[in-house]
């Protein structure tokens, strides 16, 4: 897919909490194609100790109001400075970079998204793009609590939610992994996102179920195109870029 | 219009711009942002004789202004270079360069021989600096004994043009860079990565996997300026200058200090077209200022 440098406007800056904007950017000219699972790299201005880009997943893309969604978690001075971004400022994009999911090859897979904390962010896009190609899915969305689950009301427009949370506030009490569905319902592919603990159980449970299983991965990176080698995971064929052979693998190819 | 062109040995280039070993991938990976022919060179990935998988992973570090890095030298090998890229690239309209690394004199020199028959790679770049490999790399550059060794190995070996990437972690880079023109370098090329260290105190562990790593970015160009400078003065042969290189006005100042040329290494990552805003902006720079050649401003610093 052909990549481009991109001078995006904030179209708005939507605070979901105090540690999340949503911020929707859009373009005079129509946006680029976007797979879901691929991400773009900000430019972050006024911010004299942010040197390198930042990655941040595509989170939803609205072809017909030509928005693009960037879900954004304040954790240092780069994610700060994008949340401080004010209506009609402009924001220097790479875009679109990285891989995507593959999807099952049957419509009626029985399919399910697991995401936390700011890994769910792709997995809404996935999700539209899933149900656009005619593919129902559920999601299953952990949190600390209620206040955690980000995007709930958009979720719930393209499938079934279930939730847990650590403190039982919405959904079952516990993590992902200790959802009574997990039980329940034999999937045929598992998607997931989110911190590494979370994505590790996610993927032994698809071992020990037999259960298609691709993770998306967030290492830090330099370049995200593939250049400067910095963003490698180890694999079962060696050192690859995160940023080109990834984010997304199947958990068969990782050495977890 | 001001003459851009520049010769290092017997390569021509189209301008001085040239993209810096291990930033650049092997050119493609920046086709999609900008003409990369427009380029006066591309260096392309350290290659070593065989295939390494490099250090483990964290191997970036972000610094005020810079980075520090500790890739050490992942490549799949010459002989797939030379059977896998080099098809994909030779017929890219400038000068292919490759970058060579080892971890000993003969690893040097095969690769070099085996560099030597490609037709379409007109001069190859040798890192005898770089400080992220355990065995060898910047250990030849640090002492003038061994970079005497290695750069008059491959000398016998190699034909074409000979450039030899510099240490700045030595304490007179100006010896070093004498000792290996004596041995037959038709260029220096300097500075590779300076030695540092990043420490997360939160974790109280050291940033990354190999606990020290290679700096650039413009933290390092007032250095790297100082040793241009230096060497560029204490060298006849040809000098290119990198470090840190963000801007057209940054690369006409090591051209000024004395460089025939210059790299463009971590700017790529902020800006994956900088090298030809570089190009457009020495050009400008020439034209207001009337010279009629990039050449007049080679040292041209008024002391
Ligand atoms: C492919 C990819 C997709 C991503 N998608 C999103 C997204 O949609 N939304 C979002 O908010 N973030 C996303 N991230 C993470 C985001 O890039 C980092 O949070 C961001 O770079 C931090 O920048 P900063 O300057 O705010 O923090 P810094 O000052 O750089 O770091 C602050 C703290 O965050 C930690 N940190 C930095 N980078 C990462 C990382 N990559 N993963 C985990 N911890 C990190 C640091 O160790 C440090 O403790 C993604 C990362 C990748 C690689
Ligand atoms: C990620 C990364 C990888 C590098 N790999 C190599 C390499 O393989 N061979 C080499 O000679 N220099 C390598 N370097 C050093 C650069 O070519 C250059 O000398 C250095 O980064 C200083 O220039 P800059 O500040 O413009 O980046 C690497 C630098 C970086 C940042
Ligand atoms: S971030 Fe540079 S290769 Fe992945």
């Amino acid at each position: 897919m052909k990549k481009f440098i991109l001078d995006l406007i904030v179209k708005e800056n939507v605070r979901v909490n105090k540690q999340y904007v949503l911020l929707i950017l859009t373009a005079d000219e129509a946006l680029p194609p976007m797979l879901p699972g691929q991400f773009v790299e900000v430019k972050v201005e006024n911010s004299p100790n942010t040197f390198l880009r930042r990655p941040i997943s595509i989170n939803y893309v609205d072809y017909k109001k030509n928005e693009l969604w960037l879900l954004v978690q304040i954790v240092g001075d780069g994610t700060l400075k994008m949340s401080e971004l004010k209506e009609n400022d402009s924001v220097n994009l790479i875009l679109p970079l990285g891989n995507t999911f593959t999807l099952p090859e049957k419509k009626d897979s029985k399919i399910l998204l697991v995401g936390g904390g700011v890994g769910t962010a792709p997995l809404l896009y996935l999700g539209a793009y899933l149900k656009e190609n005619g593919y129902p899915c559920s999601f299953l969305l952990g949190g600390r609590s209620k206040d955690n689950l980000l995007q709930l009301c958009d979720f719930e427009s393209i499938g079934e939610v279930l939730a847990t949370t650590e403190d039982g506030s919405f959904g079952e009490k516990g993590f992902v992994t200790q959802h009574s569905v997990l039980n329940k319902i034999k999937f045929d592919a598992i998607y997931t996102c989110g911190p590494t603990p979370m994505m590790k159980a996610v993927a032994e449970y698809a071992k020990r179920t037999n259960t298609f299983c691709e993770v998306s991965l967030e290492n830090t990176m330099a370049c995200g195109i593939g250049a400067c080698l910095c963003c490698v995971t180890d694999t079962t064929e060696g050192h690859v870029c995160v940023c080109t052979e990834g984010p997304v693998f199947n958990i068969e190819k990782l050495k977890w | 219009m001001a003459n851009l062109n520049i010769n290092i040995g017997d390569l021509q280039l189209k301008n001085p711009v040239m993209t810096a070993s291990g930033t650049f991938g092997y050119g493609t990976e920046y086709s999609d942002f900008m003409d990369i022919s427009r380029i006066g060179g591309i260096i392309v990935k350290g290659t070593t004789l065989r295939e390494r998988q490099g250090n483990p992973y964290p191997r970036l570090a972000e610094t005020p202004s810079g980075m520090l890095n500790a890739v050490g030298l992942q490549n799949k090998g010459v002989d797939y270079f030379v059977n896998n890229i080099y098809p994909t690239i030779k017929d890219v309209d400038t000068n292919v360069i490759v970058n060579v690394s080892g971890s000993e004199v003969s690893d040097y020199v095969a690769t070099a021989e085996k560099l030597n028959g490609l037709d379409k790679i007109p001069a190859i770049e040798l890192n005898i600096s770089c400080p992220n490999v355990k065995e060898g790399g910047m250990a030849f550059g640090t002492s003038c004994v061994s970079a005497v060794q290695v750069v008059g190995a491959v000398r016998k070996v190699y034909k074409k043009t000979l450039i030899v990437k510099l240490s700045p972690n030595v304490t007179d880079i100006t010896e070093i860079a004498r000792a290996v023109e004596a041995e037959g370098a038709d260029s220096v090329s300097l500075i590779n990565t300076l030695l540092g260290m990043a420490i997360d105190a939160k974790r109280r562990k050291p940033v990354l996997s190999t606990i020290t790593g290679g700096l650039s970015g413009p933290a390092v160009k007032p250095v790297a300026l100082r040793m241009v400078w230096q060497v560029a003065k204490a060298v006849k042969v040809p000098v290119i200058g990198l470090g840190g290189i963000m801007t057209a006005t940054d690369a006409i100042e090591f051209m000024l200090a004395g460089a025939s040329a210059i790299q463009i290494g971590t700017a790529n990552f902020i800006d994956p077209a900088v090298c030809v805003k570089v190009i457009e902006g020495i050009e400008s720079y020439l034209n207001d200022n009337n010279f009629s050649s990039v050449k007049d401003i080679i040292g041209a610093l008024e002391v």
